[in-house]
């Protein structure tokens, strides 16, 4: 039997989350340390995973299958396809940002029970989000992905409520009852998205027998697996409402801003740049390949719920006062350009949402984390608190500003090329969406530009007038980030390449070709 | 008189009581519930005849032995195929020996000794002049606040008769799922019912609370026992025998024999719909089903919090067990009567507990409330009749049965001056004082949640997967609804604890014996191995989920 990489990728920052939860209170250092390294060991095997990975070999690769609730028809079945490799890299590269960024992030304020260990549990629960997000990226067992889907959501919770951002306007008890109630509205949709779909779980398997993905799908291609419109209809909407609450669709979207806002940056971009990946991820994955007709039957609601959410996060975003609430909103505005991608049912519209999945995550990183940096400096999430840092803070305001450009999309970053992508396969297809979403474009360039504009440029505001520049740690947080940005941009053949094989199959799998051009290429 | 005159007269004497078979008992196949008797029995004369002051520690030993006793009997009994192959009906059709009675008497004889620990816990309340005392009334005769409760106070008297008394109730409940007959499964309700009144009344801080909690537990459940016995007079009425073989005969038509008093009364359906219905009913009442669940609160309030524990875990097992033998033995011939009966209970039963929870704010109701909203679950996999549904209700009761008791377990440490602090408000702030506590506790609401990886989630999995099976598809999606509303106070105590300041004045985490820590512990284990590696015992409950008839 071969090594099972897929499994030591989510065992070890498993393992890696008791370690750091086990290191003793006094040494907090240590445990950040550890938890570093875990990091980088994972990335390290992601990267083995994505070199071994032969984007034109088998659908599913490196697989592993291991009998686990026979009872229940579920099998320890793992397996990677192109856009699961891409996702996992993302994850894997996305952590150890996370946990550098976060570094003071959990510092106990005061000495409490000697038992107390906030920073060990952060740093803990950050591996163990990560663990559960690269096993439901490698599941393909709906069982086990909906096992995955579903206890993510525990570790999430209490990274939200328990951590927060230190300063608040309104005083330490404000700020615990608010980050409450934003783990709790966190949890409370997730779940009920979680629960709802158990519900199409156990009609998937009362209608297949069992939860491998690979073989319903072949039993549904070659006929002996046969499911009535209205059942197949009623199972891909209880799939689709879990992932919608997830990714977050246009109106299943209120909890995101809530929990970016009172997270903690680091956290925050957990949750948008790599837990939300799983929903959008599944909805290619599950909903199109397990559903193909029902997937197309609501392609056209689905294709709307995206539109207005690119527009209406797009809206708010230009209205928010709060820079994480902006950037929620701005999260908000990018799902909706993600689903759009995926259900205009051709293949650039695909690659572009698979992309954009990347992109979206690099991209949301770096602006969060310099934003996570500048409010920490001044202690004050509100944009009008700021004004004038480019003079006090340079490679701060720079940063920042690439991160900015790079929200929206501007040629010659990574997301550009997604998004053009996404557009150009929508357009194909659906002409009036596609230039309905392109509004979203301009809407991104005014609220990034403005907010840049305001906490910036302008005259230094007295309060910003000693603020530091970013740090060495702050540095390495960032810089790497922006090569990739940049790197990306300009090339994003690497990423594609992994990702057009997959894409194809999808698009096999739900009976779609691409629409023939309206214009002749000239001979 | 002459030699053969004697002799005529002894055969004439002799004659007719040799007509009358001498019963067959298999004493081996009855050994666990034997045993148990056995020990309660012990456990009495304990009482009576062992000095005060090591009357503890010999109670203790007695039952604990007991119980692993009888428990080696029952997997003895399964290994040897009881459960399986060998099932059959024992003690001239009183007793049935099969897979689901071997499976229920072993998760109550675990559930049992894992109560029986928090029982005898005796570091949690301060020591009383210098005596370890436990969660038990000093001098349960003594009124309330009394000189005389000083008095026993004072000379460090202990409640040890609660180690018979459990020891009744647990073979009461060993019996009624096993029942074959319906004046065996009276009879074991009675048995297991008025130990538990009795140990409702026993708490040692409180006492009003509890008495009163024990006497509406015990009007509600002679209520309850009296509809019980009116329904097995009709339903022996209607079938002219109190067999669940014959009356299951009787109800499908297939009896052969026919006597001319049952050929009159056999057509009378109103007999069996009304007998039936009133058994189901005391049964609903015993398993806190919506509408019968109105002693649930105030008496898991009131009672002793070890007794609430084991009460809420052994007498749902039992009063399951005994509810799917009735309903898949004696009445699968009218399945089109009470299933759509059921299908309601099932789901006001899943609604209304999960609802009215929200509003609780003591914890003790709060899980009570829980209780009920899972005992609604529960008969989601009941209405399935079909294997499957047996076995995930064994599953399901087996998983259930200790996170409850591990949840209660962790409620008993959780004090301040007056005692168990069970006021939710003053659970604020307790995953900052004691992390440990909080997680263990966060682990077993993750489980009444139902949350994938632990036991509930199993458990809840095999229900509505068997119910949906079973074509009760809305009923899965109402299960679903009402988990989503039970997930949303569960989290509200989990935000309590660990996202809410600590008050200065709040409880401490008493510091309990190994006793306490080995029932949390084999909750928090139970929890987990049924979560991740479910395997082992789905194969065991569904090896077992075939009734004998």
């Amino acid at each position: 039997m071969s090594f099972p990489l897929l499994t030591a990728t989510a065992a070890l920052p498993a393992i890696g989350a008791v370690a750091t939860a086990a290191v003793p209170a006094a040494q907090r250092t240590a445990a950040k340390w550890l938890a570093l390294l875990v990091s980088l060991a994972t990335l390290a095997l992601a990267i083995t995973v994505l070199v071994r990975f032969d984007p034109d070999g088998a659908r599913y690769q490196l697989t592993e299958s291991h009998a686990w609730i026979k009872d229940f028809g579920v099998r320890y079945d793992l397996g990677v396809d192109g856009i699961a490799v891409a996702l996992l890299a993302l994850t894997a590269l996305l952590i150890p940002f996370i946990v550098l960024a976060g570094w003071h992030d959990a510092d106990p304020l005061e000495t409490g029970s000697k038992r107390w260990r906030p920073t060990q549990g952060f740093f803990a629960l950050i591996l163990a989000v990560e663990a559960m997000v690269i096993i439901s990226f490698e599941a393909t067992d709906v069982f086990v992905f909906y096992i995955f889907f579903e206890v993510m959501l525990i570790p999430m919770y209490f990274l939200i409520g328990g951590f927060g951002d230190r300063a608040h306007e309104h005083g330490e008890k404000a700020a615990s009852t608010q980050r409450s109630y934003a783990a709790v509205k966190f949890l409370l949709y997730n779940l009920v998205g979680g629960l709802i779909m158990l519900a199409a779980v156990i009609g998937l398997y009362v209608v297949a027998g069992n939860f491998s993905l690979p073989e319903i799908v072949q039993a549904r291609a070659n006929g002996s697996l046969h499911m009535a419109t209205s059942t197949e209809r009623w199972l891909f909407l209880g799939f689709f409402f879990a992932f919608a609450v997830k990714a977050p669709l246009w109106p299943l979207h209120t909890w995101l801003p809530n929990a970016m806002q009172e997270a903690t940056a680091p956290v925050a971009v957990l949750i948008t740049a790599v837990v939300d990946k799983v929903g959008t991820f599944a909805m290619l994955r599950f909903c199109l390949q397990l559903f193909p007709e029902a997937s197309k039957w609501a392609t056209p609601a689905i294709l709307v719920l995206s539109l207005i959410s690119i527009v209406y996060g797009a809206l708010l975003a230009v209205g928010q006062r709060d820079i994480k609430r902006l950037v929620a909103y701005a999260s908000i505005s990018h799902f909706g350009f993600i689903i759009m991608g995926i259900f205009a049912m051709t293949s650039q519209g695909q690659s572009g949402a698979t992309l954009y999945m990347v992109n979206h995550g690099i991209s949301t990183a770096a602006l969060m984390l310099v934003a996570g940096f500048l409010i920490s400096r001044r202690g004050s999430r509100l944009i009008a608190d700021y004004g004038g840092v480019q003079k006090v803070a340079p490679l701060l305001a720079g940063t920042f500003l690439i991160g900015g450009l790079a929200t929206l999309s501007l040629p010659g970053l990574a997301p550009f090329v997604s998004e053009f992508l996404v557009l150009v396969g929508t357009f194909a297809r659906y002409p009036a969406i596609g230039v309905i979403a392109t509004f979203g474009i301009v809407l991104a360039a005014l609220y990034t530009l403005v907010l840049y504009q305001r906490t910036m440029t302008g005259p230094v505001k007295p309060e910003v007038s000693a603020m530091p520049d970013l740090r060495a740690r702050e540095l390495v947080v960032v810089a790497p980030l922006i090569v990739l940005l940049i790197f990306l941009g300009v090339y994003p053949k690497p990423v594609t390449d992994i990702v057009n094989p997959a894409v194809k199959q999808t698009m096999t799998d739900v009976h779609k070709t691409d629409p023939k051009p309206s214009v002749e290429a000239a001979k | 008189m002459s030699a053969t005159v004697v002799h005529s007269l002894w055969t004439t004497a002799a004659d007719p009581i040799s007509k009358i078979p001498a019963p067959k008992i298999e004493y081996g196949q009855l050994s666990p519930t034997l045993i148990v008797v056995g020990a309660a029995l012990v456990g009495v004369l304990v009482e009576a005849f062992v000095p005060r002051k090591s009357r503890y520690y010999a109670q203790v030993f007695v039952s604990v032995v007991a119980l692993c006793a009888a428990f080696a009997a029952v997997v003895a009994l399964a290994a040897d195929g009881y459960g399986t192959t060998k099932a059959h009906i024992a003690a001239m059709g009183a007793i049935a020996v099969d897979g689901p009675s071997l499976f229920l008497q072993g998760t109550i004889l675990l559930a049992g000794l894992v109560g029986l620990f928090t029982f005898a816990e005796r570091r949690l309340d301060p020591a009383a002049h210098g005596n370890r005392v436990d969660s038990f009334a000093a001098q349960a005769a003594s009124v309330p606040g009394g000189d005389s409760e000083k008095a026993a106070v004072k000379a460090g008297f202990t409640t040890t008769e609660v180690f018979p008394l459990l020891l009744f109730a647990i073979a009461g409940m060993l019996v009624f799922p096993s029942a074959n007959d319906l004046l065996t499964l009276f009879v074991a309700l009675e048995v297991f019912s008025l130990p538990l009144y009795l140990l409702c009344a026993l708490a040692r801080r409180k006492r009003l609370m509890s008495q009163e909690a024990a006497v509406k537990y015990f009007l509600l459940g002679a209520f309850a026992s009296a509809f019980t016995l009116f329904g097995i007079a009709l339903l022996y009425g209607y079938a002219g025998s109190v067999s669940y073989a014959r009356i299951a005969q009787v109800v499908d038509g297939t009896v052969t024999n026919v006597d001319p008093a049952l050929a009159n009364t056999m057509g009378n359906d109103a007999l069996l719909l009304l007998g039936s219905a009133l058994i189901v009913m005391g049964l609903l009442f015993k398993v806190g089903a919506v509408p019968f669940h109105m002693w649930t609160p105030d008496v898991y309030q009131g009672a002793p919090t070890p007794v609430t524990g084991f009460m809420a875990a052994a007498t749902k097992v039992a009063a399951f067990g005994a509810l799917l033998r009735l309903l898949y033995v004696v009445l699968p011939g009218m399945r089109w009567d009470w299933r759509p009966v059921m299908w309601a209970v099932a789901i006001i039963t899943m609604l209304g507990g999960a609802i009215v929870a929200i509003t609780q704010t003591d914890i003790k109701r709060l899980l009570a409330y829980s209780s009920i909203a899972h005992a609604g679950f529960i008969l989601a996999g009941v209405i399935a009749t079909s294997k499957d549904g047996v076995s995930s209700v064994l599953f399901y009761l087996a998983g259930y049965s200790f996170v409850t008791i591990g949840a209660f377990a962790v409620v008993t440490l959780v004090r301040d001056a007056g005692g168990e602090a069970t006021h939710l408000s003053k659970w604020a702030g307790l995953g900052r004082r004691s992390p440990l506590v909080a997680a263990v506790f966060a682990v077993f609401l993750l489980a009444f949640a139902g949350i994938p990886l632990t036991s509930g989630f199993a458990g809840k999995f095999a229900v509505f997967k068997a119910a949906a099976d079973g074509g009760a598809a809305p009923l899965v999606v109402v299960g679903v609804i009402s988990s989503a509303i039970a997930a949303f106070f569960y989290i509200r105590v989990i935000v309590l604890m660990f996202f809410s300041e600590p008050k200065p004045e709040g409880p401490t985490v008493a510091v309990p014996s190994p006793l306490t820590m080995a029932a949390i512990g084999m909750g928090v284990a139970v929890t987990l191995v049924l979560g991740v590696a479910p395997q082992y015992f789905l194969n065991l409950a569904s090896q077992a989920g075939v009734f004998v008839r």
